[in-house]
């Protein structure tokens, strides 16, 4: 078993991160694995997203994503394949990213174990709050997971308090909005990351519209400890399908460029 | 907040806030005698409530069984139920100082009668509804048009019910602060059920005291159809605590062993989607999977938190019609009573003549008629069942 602290304590300790985002099973499995690797050497935590029929929080480029893994037939069972893979290259953490239904459909606690068992060092779900969270941290207690709760610009400092207690790290979400490539990360999102910073103790990384250089380099600068890049690179998948890895080491490459160790 | 372990709040993060804020305006109106009043005066001047009570004698008589009560929720302006909730939702909406109005709608019913809210109380109004509905229901997307509403057709999954749903949440995620996101069933995450119930429980509490004062007595069965559920909870809520049997009417399509159909509490699995713990239709990975029912209204592959709930305490009990059964019951209501249902509430007439059949002269069965029929017209004269033109 993984040890997931070990992982997440590269976040904010020994510099600032980068953790990147793609659908598992988008186009394909081996492609997936290919992706994860191609990413491996610039990225510090790789976020691995499970394919959903109804992605609500998602914006269009991750949405055609999760229909375009769907449809490929990606399984659970192949999400958790891939994990395995890319352990036998890599120690850098893997982190799922899901919506609720896929984990409450086969049961929580077989979930979780079977991605623990699978490598995977901490789990992100995205439409689970605190309030209804209470079976699923104490799986993931019991299986060494480690667990990663998003906070938004209008969470409050008391509800900041509790996501601290309980995530390995803050994932901040950048604006109002879904998932999705923008021009600018919006002023909201500094003063967020500014409260944030303040009230939490845990490193904090900031997602949702971050996909450039510039970006990228504002948040490290605003104190960000890590920063969450997934539209900008499912979009080179979108674009170049199976072919896409080294367009996505590019990528990751260029947007390392901003993040000093 | 929860109906036994249905229900909750299973949404990002970010909705939390705008939920909360919901939540205690609707708490406030609740107990508001003001809003309260207004919102009768709207319910009565415009929308048209009471609605009758109306014994279908001819009905009865052909059945030659239970006594059949009709609630017309289908002569309300708009033709259906809908508009309880959309005038209620749009008057707390324009409290909490919101200016924009955004929903969901299936087969249009829902986004018309939000449409006619948003126009009433000039506020911009913004319908998702899926491409594939938008193709399929043409005119009602022309009547939201002409009544000043903005129609959003919608591309992602399934381009239907369920991903109208999630556009409007996307939409609202980034929109809260201007806009209210007025859902249009039973269903969402918490306030959004028991706000929803509440509103169209003015269904029961009518039928429940004009049962009282026609037959000095209680009903001995409520029959209503549910795809989200609002009609049904609305009609049931009142008699819960009575001794009054409460019979939710799903549809089962071509059959449910043909796997096309909209049963989600006959036939689905407990999951969570659209911020809610609750019955869908859904696949072994809990990928939630295509519903159908002729009836565009009932064809949503989950259901109403409170409904898993009434279901699980056995204090409801949820039965299924099928396409063919739903047209046999519009035909049969038309020729006997000169009423058209829509083809969502042929499934609670069919269920009610089916059960009225074995039950005694002396006692009686409540139909909540959640709609009227000439939105179906189209769909019983291509099924053949009654001639062509």
């Amino acid at each position: 078993m993984p040890d997931s602290l070990e992982g997440f304590e590269m976040i904010g300790k020994s510099g600032k991160s980068l953790i990147t985002f793609i659908t598992a099973g988008d186009p394909s499995k081996n492609a997936t694995l290919n992706f994860m690797l191609a990413m491996e050497e610039y990225a510090d935590v790789i976020e691995l997203g499970i394919p959903f029929s109804d992605p609500m929080a998602d914006g269009k480029a991750i949405q055609k994503a999760n229909y375009r893994a769907l449809k490929a037939g990606i399984k659970l069972s192949d999400v958790f394949d891939i994990v395995r893979s890319f352990r036998k290259h890599s120690e850098k953490p893997v982190v799922l990213m899901t919506y609720f239904n896929p984990i409450y459909a086969v049961g929580i606690e077989r979930f979780v174990r079977d991605a623990s068992e699978a490598g995977v060092s901490g789990m992100i779900v995205v439409d689970l709050p605190l309030e209804e969270a209470g079976g699923y941290l104490e799986m993931c207690e019991k299986y060494g997971i480690g667990t990663i709760f998003l906070a938004a610009p209008n969470t409050s400092d008391e509800r900041l308090m509790a996501i601290d207690e309980v995530s390995e790290f803050i994932y901040l979400v950048s604006t109002y909005g879904v998932t999705g490539v923008r021009d600018e990360v919006p002023p909201i999102a500094f003063e967020a990351l500014k409260r944030v910073k303040k009230v939490c103790r845990k490193p904090v990384a900031v997602g949702f519209g971050v996909s450039k250089l510039e970006h990228v380099r504002k948040l490290m600068d605003a104190g960000a400890d890590g920063v969450v890049v997934g539209s900008a690179i499912v979009e080179i998948i979108e674009r170049l399908g199976e072919d896409a890895a080294e367009e996505i080491q590019r990528k990751v490459r260029e947007l390392r460029g901003a993040i000093k160790r | 907040m929860k109906f036994g372990e249905f229900g909750g709040r299973f949404v990002p993060e970010v909705l939390i806030p705008p939920l909360e804020e919901l939540k205690k305006a609707y708490m406030e109106i609740r107990e508001d005698d003001e809003f309260q009043r207004e919102l009768e005066h709207y319910l009565k001047n415009y929308a048209g409530r009471p609605t009758p009570l109306y014994f279908a004698k001819n009905l009865t008589e052909r059945v030659g069984g239970a006594k059949i009560y009709l609630k017309r929720e289908d002569l309300l302006h708009g033709g259906a139920h809908k508009i309880n909730n959309t005038i209620g939702q749009a008057l707390l909406a324009r409290k909490m100082g919101k200016k924009r109005l955004i929903a969901e709608t299936g087969a249009g019913q829902h986004g018309v009668a939000t449409a006619m809210a948003g126009a009433l109380f000039g506020m911009e109004t913004e319908i998702y509804m899926g491409s594939e509905d938008v193709e399929r229901q043409r005119m009602n997307v022309f009547r939201m048009r002409l009544l000043g509403a903005k129609v959003i057709p919608v591309e992602g999954g399934t381009k239907t019910l369920k991903d109208a749903i999630n556009e409007a949440l996307r939409d609202w995620v980034a929109s809260f602060e201007t806009t209210h996101y007025l859902i249009g069933s039973c269903v969402g995450p918490y306030p959004y059920p028991e706000m929803v119930r509440d509103f169209q429980s003015v269904i029961g509490r009518e039928a429940r005291q004009q049962i009282l004062q026609i037959e000095g007595r209680l009903p001995d069965a409520v029959v209503a159809c549910v795809g989200g559920g609002s009609n049904a909870i609305g009609i049931f809520h009142p008699f819960v605590d009575d001794d009054v049997r409460l019979i939710g009417v799903e549809a089962a399509g071509k059959g449910i062993d043909t796997g096309e159909h909209s049963a989600s509490l006959n036939a689905g699995r407990k999951g969570v989607l659209h911020g809610m713990l609750s019955y869908f239709l859904q696949d072994d990975e809990g990928q939630i999977v295509d519903a159908h029912s002729i009836a565009a209204g009932l064809d949503y592959p989950g259901v109403g938190p409170e409904h898993a709930y009434l279901m699980e305490e056995g204090r409801a009990e949820y039965v299924a019609v099928t396409d063919d059964e739903a047209l046999k019951a519009f035909v049969e209501l038309s020729r006997a009573e000169g009423i058209l249902p829509a083809l969502e509430s042929a499934h609670a007439i069919a269920y009610a003549m089916k059960i009225a059949a074995e039950m005694s002269r002396d006692e009686i069965v409540v139909v909540n008629l959640s709609g009227r029929g000439d939105k179906d017209l189209g769909v019983v004269m291509d099924a053949g069942l009654a001639g062509g033109l």
